[in-house]
């Protein structure tokens, strides 16, 4: 029992650290209607950069706070340069776009900071375990991601539906051409949003730096279980990121978890080991088809 | 008249002699240079390449074309490198594959094709038994052996109830089963984790669960950093100990696992204290050229390319005459940087392996041998190859 509990809450963690990447995804997806593959580029730029600004000062937190506006501005860079040309073009030339800066970035990585994984600890005070329930002591820093990615889940609610900027995204996002007639200026409204998406992708990569290795490529792992998580949420929604990120960790985890042991017990250990594992990794997959069929825009789809 | 033709004929060959001998030689290597795991491949080619910086630009004092292509970790891709490398560039030797779920992809191709396959790496079992190849030649070991040795040391050291684990693919398959080849113990758990997985909660869980007297893991590249330092994290560094081959311990990743790994005993063919004349230069001209020490994979593609200079000097360059070329490279008549080498009836390495240490010197976190585990060890499906 004791075990469930702490499998559903490293399930619960996972999906926290994947919707720190699926917000900002769902955002440039929803909003600028950009397929973004080069969003796990910039979670990489952000572990990068606070590995070596971490190193460089001795504290993690420093790094964090050097890494996030880096990214930002690598970000903008990003959109001014590459992608502001790529809005009126069609999936598949953003694609092939953004798939050119994935492998635009993992060469920039390698030749900056070379082919080896870097290093980077967590503060001292968050890299034990902290005890939660009775014989079950839990990583602090894992706590750390689960309260961090809680927050910024309430800051990104608290400032698109309740600011005056969030109400120009949202004006933005269900139509372009009436929101720039009543003098919004989309343009810088799109690189703002940019910037927004490559900062949380960039806290993701930091987050992620303690726990995962550090190492050229790193984003194109975790981008895939984030695009499932924008297309289970519905597209845009930041809600419904959140839900889907939720979802998708725990079924991850759990799957991962107890998949193989049930398998096991009805068809042999082998089986265990065989279709077990296979089925654990295709959990996600399952439940982003069966979440299709029920819903067929996601779970709770932006607009329309 | 016929003279003339003759005298032609003869002048013809003795042009054509010398400029067939100055044709270089050409080595495909297709090995991952980007993305996961890239640095493996990063210093396969890197200790390759020495080799040949070392000779001018030539192994076994005969010129060869070095070609370098990176497969993303993706086999379909490689098998696509290796059509074209044997087709278009007309290659004679492919070498680099790191994954054997890739070796597996292309090795029985390139050997069908009457070209030679070195691997600087990856060696699945499949390959090894009945799937063994005149032309296919694993300087660096059987995927079981490592495991073996891992094996052998936890039974010696009185373990009795040890969790396993490994990635879903065939080097993950083969690890596991060599472990067990030498653990008499009781298994408290096995579980095979998707290829390229970072998060190790769930596995970490359930292991703690599970309550082993010790771990033995082999995830290599990232997957290895992940995993320790999520076990780390999950404070149980000091409580159950950890065992694993060489690749979780390497001179590519330690720096990025960081103190979580001191102390951990690993096994391998090669350390950089290995005491001989070879391994002492390869190890100073590495570091002179690239400023850091090593790696295991390194020292792989390093004697992969020796290998070859070897069989190249042995034939004259002549890596068209297959039979005689064979013969050259089985012989294994180079200085290996881990001593001790000789290729067994199956084309695979019968070599001394060791255990090793992680220690710090200085900065630098590395290892050091502090026992052998096996003399003279080759692998156990040798018998099943009809060589």
């Amino acid at each position: 029992m004791l075990l469930i509990l702490e499998q559903v809450l490293n399930g619960l963690q996972l999906g926290v650290m994947l919707f720190l990447l699926a917000a900002g995804l769902t955002l440039v997806l929803g909003i600028m209607n950009l397929v973004n593959l080069a969003h796990g580029s910039l979670y990489m730029v952000g572990a990068f950069i606070a590995a070596s600004a971490a190193q460089w000062t001795g504290s993690f937190l420093l790094g964090l706070l050097i890494a996030l506006p880096a990214a930002a501005l690598v970000g903008i860079a990003v959109e001014v340069i590459a992608l502001r040309n790529l809005y009126e073009r069609d999936h598949l030339d953003q694609v092939l776009a953004t798939f050119g800066l994935i492998l635009f970035f993992n060469e920039a990585v390698a030749m900056i900071w070379g082919p080896r994984a870097l290093f980077i600890d967590p503060p001292s005070w968050l890299s034990g375990a902290v005890e939660i329930l009775p014989g079950v002591p839990y990583p602090a820093f894992r706590l750390a991601i689960l309260g961090i990615g809680l927050a910024v889940a309430g800051f990104l609610y608290w400032l698109v539906a309740r600011t005056r900027l969030g109400m120009t995204i949202r004006a933005g996002a269900s139509n372009r051409e009436m929101a720039g007639a009543l003098g919004i200026d989309i343009k810088r409204l799109y690189t703002l949003v940019f910037g927004l998406g490559a900062m949380l992708a960039a806290l993701a990569g930091v987050m992620a730096g303690p726990i995962y290795a550090v190492e050229a490529g790193m984003g194109e792992q975790i981008l895939i279980p984030a695009f499932v998580v924008v297309v289970i949420g519905g597209i845009g929604s930041i809600r419904g990121a959140l839900a889907g990120a939720v979802l998708v960790g725990i079924a991850d985890t759990l799957g991962r978890a107890f998949l193989p042991g049930i398998i096991g017990a009805f068809l042999g250990p082998a089986a265990a080991s065989g279709a077990g594992a296979a089925l654990a990794s295709m959990a996600i997959y399952i439940l982003m088809a069966a979440v299709l069929i029920w819903r067929p825009r996601g779970l709770f789809p932006a607009h329309g | 008249m016929k003279s003339r033709i003759l005298t032609l004929a003869a002048l013809g060959a003795f042009l054509a002699a010398p400029a067939l001998a100055a044709e270089p030689v050409k080595i495909g290597m297709i090995t991952t240079l980007s993305g996961g795991g890239s640095a493996l491949g990063i210093a396969i080619r890197d200790g390759f390449k020495l080799a040949l910086d070392q000779g001018g630009g030539k192994l076994g004092g005969h010129a060869v074309e070095l070609i370098v292509e990176d497969d993303g970790r993706k086999p379909e891709r490689a098998v696509e490198l290796a059509k074209r490398m044997l087709d278009r560039d007309k290659a004679d030797i492919l070498t680099g594959i790191v994954w054997s779920n890739l070796a597996i992809a292309v090795v029985p191709k390139v050997t069908r094709a009457g070209a030679f396959y070195i691997s600087p790496n990856a060696g699945p079992s499949l390959l090894a038994g009945k799937g063994c190849d005149a032309n296919y030649f694993n300087v660096a070991w059987q995927n079981d052996n490592l495991h073996e040795a891992v094996g052998q040391y936890v039974n010696d050291k009185g373990f009795k109830k040890v969790y396993i684990m490994a990635p879903n693919y065939p080097a993950g398959k083969d690890a596991l089963k060599g472990f067990k080849r030498f653990y008499t113990g009781t298994v408290a758990g096995e579980v095979y984790t998707k290829l390229g997985q970072k998060d190790y909660a769930a596995e970490i869980a359930a292991l703690r669960g599970a309550k082993p007297d010790a771990v033995f893991f082999f995830l290599p590249g990232g997957m290895g950093i992940s995993f320790l330092k999520q076990y780390d994290q999950a404070g149980l560094t000091g409580d159950i100990p950890v065992f694993g081959p060489a690749f979780s311990f390497d001179q590519t990743i330690l720096g990025a696992v960081g103190d979580a790994a001191l102390g951990v005993i690993n096994s391998s063919q090669w350390n950089k204290d290995i005491d001989n004349a070879a391994n002492k230069a390869f190890v100073a001209d590495f570091q002179k050229a690239h400023g850091r020490l090593p790696s295991l994979y390194a020292s792989q593609g390093y004697d992969a390319a020796r290998l070859i200079g070897s069989a190249l000097a042995a034939t004259g360059g002549k890596a068209g005459d297959k039979d005689a070329f064979r013969a050259a490279l089985k012989a294994a008549k180079f200085d290996s940087v881990r001593g001790a080498f000789r290729f067994g009836n199956n084309n695979h390495p019968i070599q001394d392996i060791y255990v090793r240490q992680v220690v710090k010197e200085g900065d630098v976190l590395t290892n050091k041998i502090v026992a052998t585990a096996f003399k003279d060890h080759q692998d156990a499906y040798a018998a099943d190859c009809k060589m």
